[in-house]
């Protein structure tokens, strides 16, 4: 089947079987290989994409069901080299060790703080709480994202 | 392979009736796992998440397709506590309430508060038009109910009776992307206590020696809340396995049940 959709502001085709999750064409179809692919069960957070406004799995979201969707991946994030505040945040901070995680961790504060963009210390952890960094660097990200907010202020 | 997205409910029954073997497609938080790790390779699928009746939610009757981040802001209390433990954010955008009242799984937390306020599966089909299953005859065993194949769910219904007063707690090894050990709903209205549980049996269960002894005593001193905790751990059926043990699963359910009660007595 053949499915349609605008991508990061471009309207894009996939010939697809159907059942495959949005992060295989991401990655395999289209090359755009920043979702990253970890646990494919919902639980790490490494592929979140911002999908009609969600920030959602993109492992858990199935490509037939994409039809007409508006999807932003970490691609889409920023513009080129002119990083978005959060990439900004997180350079400075120091917010990467192995780097696996963060481009969900990208995509997740894109999508926290374009609908909060002064979030307290609370709302940013239970924001992250579905993107986990398996090197732990949790600290910086949470002052990256902590600063980011009193920027705001 | 056939893909049909529903955009309204009558586009979902003719794409159900027309081509049994599809299987329902909604928020994907269960689907998708079983298709990315047990390389389960679908010939048909029913996408219902965006079906407009399926998206409806008012007082007493929530639309299928309702996801959890949208009850997390719910008036119903243990609905709205229970919403915000499922899963992570991500999860809880997609995941709706239909979804998890398919897949029946035994720790599926949106359950015992079904079990609580007594409440109802309602489903369609095309060809017989809607009836509704009391909770206890819709799950009728471990991710089985009695859902028929040319069905769709396309609503809980709860009373208008419904209790008010409701508490929910669950017992898993962290807070967030955890799948219960054991689930609780107590809820407090005109006839009384109603105590449900999740994860501790095939299906959820309310413990009805428990609620019988509570609503026949006219005041609740410590000796009572011990009884009620005694008679649910008693009560639950359930088993060990990778998640917990069975010893551990009665103790955890008799310690939330009682302390459910406590709140909702206080509330």
């Amino acid at each position: 089947m053949i499915v349609d959709f605008h991508l990061n502001g471009e309207e894009r085709t996939a010939t697809v079987v159907g059942w495959e999750s949005l992060l295989t064409v991401l990655r395999d179809n289209l090359a755009l290989a920043g979702s990253k692919n970890a646990c494919e069960q919902g639980e790490c957070g490494s592929c979140s994409v911002i999908l009609d406004g969600d920030n959602v799995c993109s492992c858990l979201i199935m490509i037939g069901d994409c039809e007409g969707s508006t999807i932003t991946t970490v691609e889409g994030v920023g513009a080129g080299d002119l990083l978005d505040p959060v990439q900004q945040a997180i350079l400075d901070e120091g917010g990467v060790q192995c780097g696996f995680c963060t481009p969900g961790f990208v995509v997740t504060a894109a999508h926290l703080f374009a609908n909060d963009p002064q979030p307290d210390e609370a709302t940013i952890r239970e924001a992250f709480s579905g993107n986990i960094c398996r090197c732990t660097g949790y600290g910086a990200l949470l002052r990256a994202f902590a600063g980011l907010a009193e920027d705001e202020s | 392979m056939h893909f049909v997205a529903a955009r309204d409910l009558a586009t979902a029954l003719d794409a159900r009736a027309e081509h049994p073997d599809a299987e329902l497609l909604a928020g994907g938080t269960d689907l998708m796992v079983e298709v990315n790790l047990s390389h389960h390779r679908p010939t048909g699928v029913i996408g219902v998440r965006a079906c407009d009746e399926l998206m409806e939610w008012r007082d007493g009757r929530i639309g299928a397709a309702v996801t959890w981040a949208r009850l997390e802001d719910g008036s119903a209390r243990a609905l709205a506590q229970l919403a915000r433990t499922i899963g992570s954010p991500q999860i809880r955008a997609a995941g709706t309430m239909g979804g998890n009242v398919a897949t029946a799984s035994p720790a599926g937390d949106g359950l015992p508060w079904i079990a609580a306020m007594d409440g109802s599966v309602e489903v369609a089909s095309r060809e017989r038009g809607t009836r509704l299953i009391p909770w206890n005859e819709f799950f009728v065993g471990v991710k089985q109910t009695s859902l028929a194949g040319d069905e769709v769910i396309t609503a809980v219904v709860t009373p208008d009776d419904a209790p008010h007063v409701q508490e929910f707690a669950k017992v898993g090894v962290r807070n967030a992307m955890v799948i219960a050990t054991v689930s609780c709903v107590v809820a407090k209205g005109a006839d009384g206590f109603r105590i449900a549980l999740g994860a501790v049996a095939p299906t959820p269960i309310r413990a009805t020696r428990a609620e019988e002894m509570l609503n026949a005593e006219a005041s609740i001193s410590d000796l009572v809340l011990e009884e009620v905790a005694r008679l649910v751990s008693a009560e639950v059926r359930p088993i060990t396995d990778h998640r917990s043990t069975e010893s551990y699963r009665r103790h955890a359910s008799g310690v939330l049940a009682r302390r459910l009660v406590e709140r909702c007595r206080a509330a």
